[in-house]
């Protein structure tokens, strides 16, 4: 069997007495969308995190696209191909949405020590940057400064500066964050559109989209991954139901 | 603002600018001309931070330690017998580049209070080492002989000529200036000042553009300093006190920091009023205290923003 597009192995994090991650194994395979579900406080955050570069795990290794890349800090793994998003928005607040995109696109566009054409009337830079924004849908907010968006809008220019980097693989830290239904609806209808085009870590806390788009689930409880399975296994693995859902299946 | 207009009001202030030595010469006032060529002096080194700091968020507290390293490079030249401008500037200008690269190397690791702090350290450092230097005057500096020279170009004896020539290098760098900032170079740490967690997920390693356009700023107050030891024909450690740092800081955020025309007016507006002032009373500071007090609180975007230019998104 080839290897699997992201591979996790005894990823280890502590914060003083407090193991957030504890020796995690996780295989992501190349197209299938993953979702990683567990209660608050589990850890998913802390462990999308040290997978998206952000902070240094204590132990283990994180192998992606066939290379080990638990030394490489974030801009590194972006340029590998393994995009974020982030639980709490982060846009360039104070850039045009286009700009937001645009950035994400010159950062996949070599290096930047070029001091004297205007970036923003560069057309290899505006048109993939345009295009991704139609894609996800925010076309005519092209000229609004991002932070002025409304949340819903904000989290959907996240979405497309992830993609306008080209990536791989993508960690969504709970994106459907704070949206409405109608707008968590729509996103579910988006990121299903990405399904088998590209590889997806998900972190979500609504069971209906995870549920909607998953092929796998993994479940973590106290940072550990106490299940991998399809979706049905997941409904059925009764440590899930206990720890996770909440049900005593004793009773 | 629009963008025309925006154009008009710079060509207005760069020609009363350009008008000074005219106007001082109509009015028999000659010290006007040397009023305001120490004033745009000031306007290039408040520009040259705000680069960095406006643009690029980096609150550098020792900015006038390159006045000081582009004042010796020439003092210093000068003393040794080099009186070639072209060698002094030049040296002003890498040694300063130089400084700024080993400072930026330390403190761009770093943000917030400890970035202020290890700046300023690095400039108090240089500013006792200054002092310690006997054979260069030490505490109380020395005169420099003769300005730069440059044999058949420019003679900056006179008076005006210095002057356009000040003007001059602070119009090319506002363009220069204002071509990096808008270039993808720009984009960088504008978007790193943004948001650096954002930056660094979709693909940017800050650190070198940072520490790139610190080396930048530095060379460019660096010719400054070379510029304030002709201006002033004396070196002195006061050059990089960390008060004038703070000066350079004000006329930056008085004008209106993130647009590069805001510390130019910054500049003029301060050292005016510390002339006109100090004219009037011994304890004018009392007066100019409060005034930068009341600009800070009531007018967030600096004066540039009272006269409706806005400071450019990003």
């Amino acid at each position: 069997m080839a290897e699997p597009l992201l591979r996790v192995r005894g990823l280890t994090k502590r914060f003083g007495g407090l193991t957030a991650t504890s020796a995690v194994d996780l295989d992501v395979l190349e197209g299938e969308t993953h979702a990683l579900i567990g209660p608050n406080g589990a850890g998913k955050t802390t462990l999308i995190n040290q997978l998206g570069g952000d902070l240094r795990p204590d132990g283990g290794a994180v192998r992606f696209a066939g290379a080990d890349v638990t030394q490489l800090g974030a801009p590194g793994r972006s340029l590998r191909g393994l995009a974020r998003s982030f639980q709490i928005t982060s846009v360039f607040r104070d850039f045009t949405a286009l700009d937001n995109v645009a950035l994400a696109v010159q950062a996949h566009a070599g290096h930047s020590f070029r001091f004297w054409r205007a970036a923003r009337r560069d057309p290899a830079l505006l048109g993939p940057a345009r295009a991704t924004l139609e894609a996800v849908a925010l076309g005519d907010r092209a000229g609004v400064l991002a932070g002025t968006l409304a949340h819903g809008e904000q989290r959907q220019l996240e979405i497309a500066m992830v993609l306008a980097t080209r990536p791989r693989m993508l960690l969504l830290d709970e994106p459907m964050a704070g949206m409405g239904a109608d707008e968590s609806q729509r996103m579910i209808r988006f990121l299903g559109s990405l399904k088998g085009r590209l590889t997806i870590l998900l972190v979500e806390h609504d069971m209906d989209a995870v549920f909607a788009l998953a092929d796998r689930i993994s479940v973590m409880v106290y940072g550990r991954v106490i299940a991998t399975g399809s979706p049905a296994e997941i409904r059925e693995h009764p440590e899930v139901r206990q720890a996770y859902l909440g049900e005593d299946t004793g009773a | 603002m629009s963008g025309a207009r925006r154009a008009i009001t710079l060509a207005a202030g760069l020609a009363g600018l350009a008008a000074v030595p005219l106007l001082a010469a109509a009015l028999n006032q000659p010290f006007y001309v040397d009023l305001f060529r120490r004033i745009l002096i000031f306007a290039i080194a408040a520009v040259s931070l705000d680069l960095i700091l406006g643009y690029g968020g980096m609150v550098s507290f020792g900015h006038a330690v390159y006045l000081g390293v582009g004042g010796y490079a020439v003092g210093v030249l000068a003393h040794h017998g080099v009186d070639n401008g072209f060698a002094q500037w030049g040296l002003a200008v890498g040694a300063s580049a130089a400084v700024a690269l080993v400072i930026g190397t330390v403190a761009i690791r770093t943000s917030g209070v400890y970035f202020i702090m290890i700046t300023l350290a690095f400039a108090q450092m240089l500013y006792y080492l200054g002092i310690s230097i006997e054979e260069y005057g030490g505490d109380d500096g020395m005169r420099l002989l003769a300005r730069s020279q440059f044999p058949g170009l420019v003679d900056l004896k006179n008076p005006t000529v210095f002057y356009y020539l000040v003007l001059g290098i602070l119009a090319l760098f506002l363009l220069a200036g204002h071509r990096i900032l808008e270039a993808r170079f720009g984009m960088v740490i504008r978007a790193a000042r943004s948001n650096e967690a954002r930056a660094r997920a979709v693909g940017f390693a800050p650190y070198r553009y940072k520490l790139a356009a610190f080396v930048i700023a530095g060379a460019m107050c660096g010719l400054a300093g070379a510029l304030l030891v002709n201006q002033t024909e004396y070196l002195t450690p006061d050059f990089m006190h960390w008060t004038r740092s703070g000066e350079i800081m004000f006329m930056v955020i008085l004008g209106g920091m993130g647009t590069l025309v805001g510390p130019v007016l910054g500049a003029v507006v301060l050292l005016l009023l510390e002339d006109v002032l100090s004219g009037w009373t011994a304890h004018w500071q009392i007066i100019l205290g409060p005034f930068l007090v009341l600009v800070v609180l009531f007018a967030r975007r600096g004066l540039i923003g009272l006269l409706g230019w806005e400071s450019q998104r990003g």
